[in-house]
């Protein structure tokens, strides 16, 4: 019944995120917004179907309510299919109990049963909180022209920076022949950017005997791609030039949205030939009242704006009162910033009130960034400072701490 | 809801031929992202409609376009959905024309009409712009065991009104006592027809075949005005916000109204639980660069504005250059405005280019209208 694919996506979603503090206490990663109208996950998912791959298990854990709904039945991004198209792969009770993907080599050895279904040849691995264009049609060509048995996409670092990865030492023909993990002494730059394609049957019997290790943490980075380098697997370093980001902090995805603005912006949303899909919410147009003031911004449909906003990223059905000031700020959906508020280097996650007159976040040249979460009031007059992350509990700490004193 | 929806996508299209010169007056834009189709399709699906068929004769490309398989609407369905009715030629029979009343489109499809388990069919044109429950019609057209129930509002004429109104003269029941077609002479306070209306399914059905039969041509004056004693049509008034589009200058004016009028934006967006859906276009988010002013402005997804805008709708995708001074413009999908160019009461089809420099102006009494992808 099911179609044979030549290469079958499974997209790592199920990471928590903590760093992102509030952001993902009630979603999961690859669903925070992003750019405007986006979530996270419209990258990779937008990059599969820009590069023709239609078959795409997304694999999900951690609070998957709002990511399963936004994902669907993939229509959006045209992974509404009969054949392939997007699938969400929860983990699930099976004959010996229920498992919790312990790893990310566990999630995709858990849903082989999936990848068997389209006897692939190849299988890409993906994760859900990257922020790049990257056509992996390209790739797989690249896998298949060096006979390799699993490739890595690498991205150049600077030398300073590349401890923070996970670092492929390769030879001039693109051979990797060292895997180092977060090396205080690396010897290369090219980073790992988490994005594997493994030759599918390979990659079977390296997760079930990976599986079956007891001492194993069931991750590729630390248990799979090491051992194939070890039994001397045929494993290149794909480069990868171009913008990547991972948003996995607070400080990365405020500094990744502010990379869409600026005159020649580090990151092109425009580009008709690599558009980036959403799934969109029916608002009207953005209405600028009279005394609006919007430079070096930018926002989408519903956004009310009779304020000034400058040098900010707005999601849709935001609504800023005349004399709110917005700057060097992301506002997600549908938040309110009152009168005479002001709102500066602040990530403000969706639903929320900033009431009149309060203050959230300050300039500052160390990217600290201030945080609210969603459905919160932030109420009248109230300064979070610069850097501060405010959940519901530490705003009802706030909020006690002030009625006390 | 007990009923299924028409649509007369081309109907009145000749009160604005600059913008119907290639499409149907429902496929024409309005309010920065919609089509006026839009309206009257959310209007049904926000009542429950769940079956629609939308009527068409000629230039209707852009409506299938626009519509596609109705996903955007949640109308690509298994039963029911969206249908749109092209001419029917058959066979070994001379195509006649084109239908150019409501009654000649519903000749057109009658073997639509013939099954329908719905009892009753609500019909709308597109020129109409409101945003309004359609299931307090339906109530009121059942409560009153009515036959046919158009939906009017009340309104002073000063001799003015259009050739296409049909103003109703109800007693205090709201019973319609009289219809009158195209009255010039009108004035003072009157019901007009807001050509939206509710009609039982087999009173319908038996109205067009009786038009087949005995060559009717018009519901108001073949039908309705020569039933009028026996049947039970009925008005319902409608006091909410309502614009008609009846020529270019009724165009702008409404179009400017969006911008200047909050509460007739409000009642046709801002109403909770009612959107206005329309196709997806997945534009990027609006860019405004360093150098841009907006003021008063209604703007869709995926602009570029790099110059200063003022009383404008921007449709999607439109690019204003370096030291543009843009006001009072209506500029439709991925016009480009060069840099320095200054434009004034501009209305610009889709894939307009303003060259660099450029000084347009038209005047709110009549707007300069730049036909679809011309190059100035």
């Amino acid at each position: 019944m099911f179609q044979k694919k030549e290469c079958v996506v499974m997209l790592l979603a199920g990471g928590q995120g903590s760093r992102l503090y509030t952001l993902t206490e009630s979603t999961a990663k690859p669903a925070v917004q992003f750019g405007g109208k986006y979530r996270i996950i419209d990258f990779p998912l937008s990059n599969c179907i820009n590069s023709g791959l239609d078959t795409v298990g997304v694999l999900t854990q951690y609070q998957p309510l709002v990511l399963n709904e936004y994902i669907g039945n993939g229509q959006p991004w045209d992974l509404d299919r009969s054949r392939g198209g997007v699938m969400v792969l929860p983990p699930y009770q099976g004959k010996n109990g229920a498992d919790w993907y312990s790893g990310t080599a566990n999630a995709i050895y858990q849903n082989l049963n999936f990848i068997d279904r389209y006897d692939p040849d190849y299988v890409l691995i993906l994760s859900g909180d990257h922020i790049y264009k990257m056509d992996y049609a390209a790739m797989l060509d690249y896998h298949k022209r060096m006979n390799a048995d699993c490739t890595i996409s690498v991205l150049e670092v600077p030398l300073a920076e590349a401890s923070r990865f996970g670092i492929m030492n390769a030879d001039e023909t693109g051979r990797i022949f060292e895997f180092e993990e977060k090396p205080k002494q690396p010897k290369s730059t090219k980073a790992s950017m988490g994005i594997y394609i493994f030759n599918a049957k390979l990659l079977r019997e390296y997760l079930i005997a990976d599986e079956a290790d007891p001492a194993s943490s069931k991750d590729f980075g630390k248990n799979i791609i090491p051992r194939m380098l070890d039994n001397g697997c045929a494993m290149y370093a794909y480069p990868f030039s171009g913008y990547w980001k991972d948003v996995g902090t607070i400080a990365s995805l405020w500094e990744a949205n502010m990379d869409l603005l600026g005159e020649t912006p580090a990151f092109d949303l425009y580009d008709r030939n690599w558009r980036i899909f959403s799934r969109t919410s029916a608002r009207p147009p953005q209405f600028v009242g009279e005394d609006a003031r919007i430079v070096g911004s930018m926002m989408s449909e519903g956004c009310e704006i009779y304020g000034c906003v400058e040098n900010s990223v707005l999601f849709d059905g935001v609504y800023v009162a005349p004399g709110a000031v917005v700057r060097d700020a992301v506002i997600m959906s549908g938040t309110r910033i009152e009168a005479g508020a002001c709102v500066e280097y602040a990530i403000v996650d969706a639903d929320t009130v900033i009431e009149a007159g309060a203050a959230v976040g300050a300039k500052n040249n160390e990217a600290k960034i201030a945080v609210v979460g969603t459905k919160l009031t932030v109420p009248a007059g109230m300064v979070i400072a610069a850097g501060e992350m405010i959940n519901e509990a530490a705003l009802n700490a706030r909020k006690e701490g002030g009625s006390n004193a | 809801m007990n009923a299924i929806g028409i649509i007369f996508a081309n109907l009145h299209e000749r009160n604005i031929p600059e913008l119907t010169r290639s499409r149907t007056i429902g496929s024409v834009p309005f309010g920065c992202r919609y089509r006026l189709i839009d309206f009257t399709l959310s209007n049904m699906v926000n009542s429950g409609i769940t079956d629609i068929r939308v009527v068409t004769q000629y230039n209707y490309q852009s409506l299938m376009d626009h519509i596609g398989s109705g996903k955007d609407w949640d109308l690509a369905r298994r039963s029911g959905g969206i249908k749109v009715l092209p001419p029917n030629m058959r066979y070994n029979q001379n195509y006649t024309g084109g239908a150019h009343s409501r009654l000649e489109s519903l000749m057109g499809i009658a073997a639509s009409l013939n099954h329908i388990k719905e009892d009753y069919v609500i019909m709308a044109d597109c020129d109409g712009i409101c945003n309004v429950d359609l299931n307090a019609l339906l109530s009121d057209h059942i409560k009153n065991d009515a036959d046919i129930t158009m939906m009017t509002k009340r309104l002073m004429l000063n001799g003015s009104i259009g050739e296409t109104a049909t103003i109703i003269e109800a007693d205090e029941s709201g019973r319609i006592v009289d219809l009158a077609l195209n009255p010039r002479y009108a004035v003072g306070e009157h019901d007009v027809a807001l050509n939206i209306t509710v009609i039982n399914t087999s009173y319908l059905q038996n109205i067009v075949q009786e038009s087949i039969a005995h060559g009717f041509a018009s519901l108001t004056l073949d039908v309705m005005m020569r039933n009028k004693d026996e049947r039970n049509y009925r008005i319902y008034r409608y006091d909410g916000a309502f614009a008609t589009i009846s020529s270019l200058e009724d165009y702008f004016a409404t179009s400017m109204d969006l911008i200047k009028n909050t509460a007739f934006r409000t009642a046709l967006f801002g109403v909770e639980g009612r959107p206005v859906l329309t196709k997806v276009r997945n534009s990027a988010p609006t860019r405004y660069t360093e150098a841009s002013s907006v003021k008063n402005s209604l703007i869709a997804d995926g602009c570029t504005v790099d110059g200063t805008v003022e009383n404008c709708i921007l449709f999607r995708g439109v690019k204003i250059g370096r030291g543009a001074v843009v006001k009072n413009c209506i500029l439709y999908q991925d016009t480009v405005v060069g840099e320095n160019v200054f434009m004034n009461c501009v209305i610009s089809d889709k894939n307009v280019v303003v060259r660099d420099g450029n000084m347009l102006s038209g005047h709110p009494s009549k707007p300069y209208f730049i036909g679809k992808n011309q190059m100035l």
